[in-house]
């Protein structure tokens, strides 16, 4: 049996390339995988576009990979200037674009593209700023804008468990964004707090089956906003 | 008009709007003052609160030494989950709001407009607001209840003729809840259902930018 596990963690993220689109799962911290994200920095990669809902609470991962320049355009539901100083400065200079999607069509901006799906109709945003330029329809009286799919390259996404065919379980609120993105990408990429054993997963509550996993590699339990925590007891 | 000191404190508007919440509703509520609203609800009634983080069944905050670091709200607080509850991702938390099965979205706003528009993600000197998921809830909820102060911290009314803000959702707003009043949002216009004990009507009126329906005003009541 293939076993997606990676042993470090340049073996997780080194293939992401120049220029590629990465989606980054979390909704403010929780679910954030700020280990991946960290190893993405490291390498140091230019002209990355990012989709997350919210580009960096203080100084966290996302906020850092802006701040060295390795961001070239954003997509994202949420960019309060108040958690995100250091983008919203590159963005007034001109050094980042910046694509503003409500988070429910962002989410299924995502999913629709996992699913295979040419795009969707969705009442959000009709007669409003976020709607310019996009074409709308009137099904049955209703107005819909026309949104289309969001694919990634890649998807850094964070879980609680892992088998080693990448079937995955979530932790309460971190589970947001996370399952969506392992869909919508070409090659997903999650960080774990544990792995464990084939078939100690109860098939019932699986909620990203393996398939959406390419490989995964294990952090065990860190303190969120202090992934230098690793390892370390939890209390 | 009256004396400032009739106006309404936050958690008065708070507790006025949490009456509205009926029995069996599914609830969210937006960042800032509508999170004040649970701690008003009767026990005796059975309303769940929506976070559109993937949380259906939102409880208060956690007693000392119990918070959970992956267990926020979407106002990114740290909460607990209340019995009977239920984790979800995105896309099920947005086909909630989308989808209909939202009751009531209480909301803060900029502007209210006599038609329901509702604009509360940017104002019109920002060049990008932070809309996060404030479209689709409004956009999705059965009913919209908007909590704010009747006006401006200028003075300016903000419930208006028409809306001058950029638009949040078109026509989805019902009921407003102010520091003055509580105002009805009808196809015939803007009812004046209640006012703040020691205010008038007329009061009210001065300070909002479109007619409002004066036949049946009530007194809000005010817990002593």
């Amino acid at each position: 049996m293939r076993n997606k596990k990676s042993e470090t963690l340049e073996d997780a993220v080194g293939r992401i390339h120049d220029g590629a689109t990465v989606l980054i799962g979390g909704f403010a911290d929780p679910g954030t995988p700020e280990i991946l994200v960290d190893g993405l920095r490291d390498l140091d990669r230019r002209d990355l576009t990012i989709v997350i809902n919210n580009p960096g609470m203080r100084d966290s991962g996302v906020a850092r990979l802006i701040e060295d320049g390795c961001v070239s355009k954003l997509i994202c539901s949420f960019q309060w200037p108040k958690e995100s100083e250091g983008f919203m400065e590159r963005h007034n200079a001109g050094q980042i674009e910046l694509e503003i999607v409500p988070q429910g069509t962002l989410a299924e901006r995502m999913r629709t593209a996992g699913a295979g799906l040419g795009g969707f109709l969705t009442p959000t945003a009709v007669g409003t700023t976020l709607s310019d330029g996009k074409e709308t329809l009137i099904v049955d009286g209703t107005e819909y804008v026309l949104e289309k799919p969001l694919r990634g390259d890649f998807a850094l996404i964070k879980a609680f468990r892992a088998d080693p065919r990448g079937n995955l379980i979530y932790r309460k609120t971190a589970r947001n964004f996370n399952p969506i993105m392992a869909m919508a990408s070409d090659c997903t990429i999650v960080e774990v707090q544990e792995d464990i054993a084939p078939n100690e997963l109860d098939p019932e509550v699986i909620v990203t089956p393996g398939v959406f996993v390419d490989s995964y590699y294990v952090t065990g339990w860190y303190e969120i906003g202090n992934p230098r925590s690793a390892g370390r007891p939890k209390h | 008009m009256s004396e400032q000191t009739n106006l309404l404190t936050r958690q008065q508007i708070a507790a006025r709007a949490a009456q509205d919440m009926e029995d069996g509703w599914l609830v969210n509520l937006g960042i800032g003052m509508p999170t004040m609203i649970p701690a008003f609800i009767p026990s005796s009634r059975d309303v769940m609160f929506h976070s559109e983080n993937g949380l259906i069944g939102m409880g208060p905050p956690p007693a000392e030494g119990e918070a959970d670091q992956d267990l926020i709200s979407a106002g990114k607080e740290l909460v607990t989950m209340v019995s009977g509850g239920a984790y979800v991702h995105h896309t099920d938390s947005f086909a909630i709001a989308r989808g209909g099965r939202l009751d009531c979205a209480v909301l803060g706003a900029f502007q209210v407009a006599v038609n329901g528009d509702l604009c509360n993600w940017r104002l019109p000197n920002q060049t990008s607001g932070s809309v996060g998921g404030a479209m689709d809830i409004a956009a999705g909820s059965k009913r919209v209840f908007v909590m704010m102060t009747h006006t401006a911290r200028d003075g300016a009314a903000k419930i208006v003729a028409e809306r001058t803000y950029p638009l949040t959702a078109m026509k989805v707003v019902t009921k407003i809840f102010t520091d003055m009043a509580v105002i009805s949002v009808t196809p015939d216009g803007f009812v004046l259902d209640e006012v703040a004990p020691g205010l008038t009507a007329d009061d009210v009126q001065a300070v909002t930018d479109a007619p409002l329906n004066m036949d049946a005003v009530g007194t809000i009541a005010v817990a002593a």
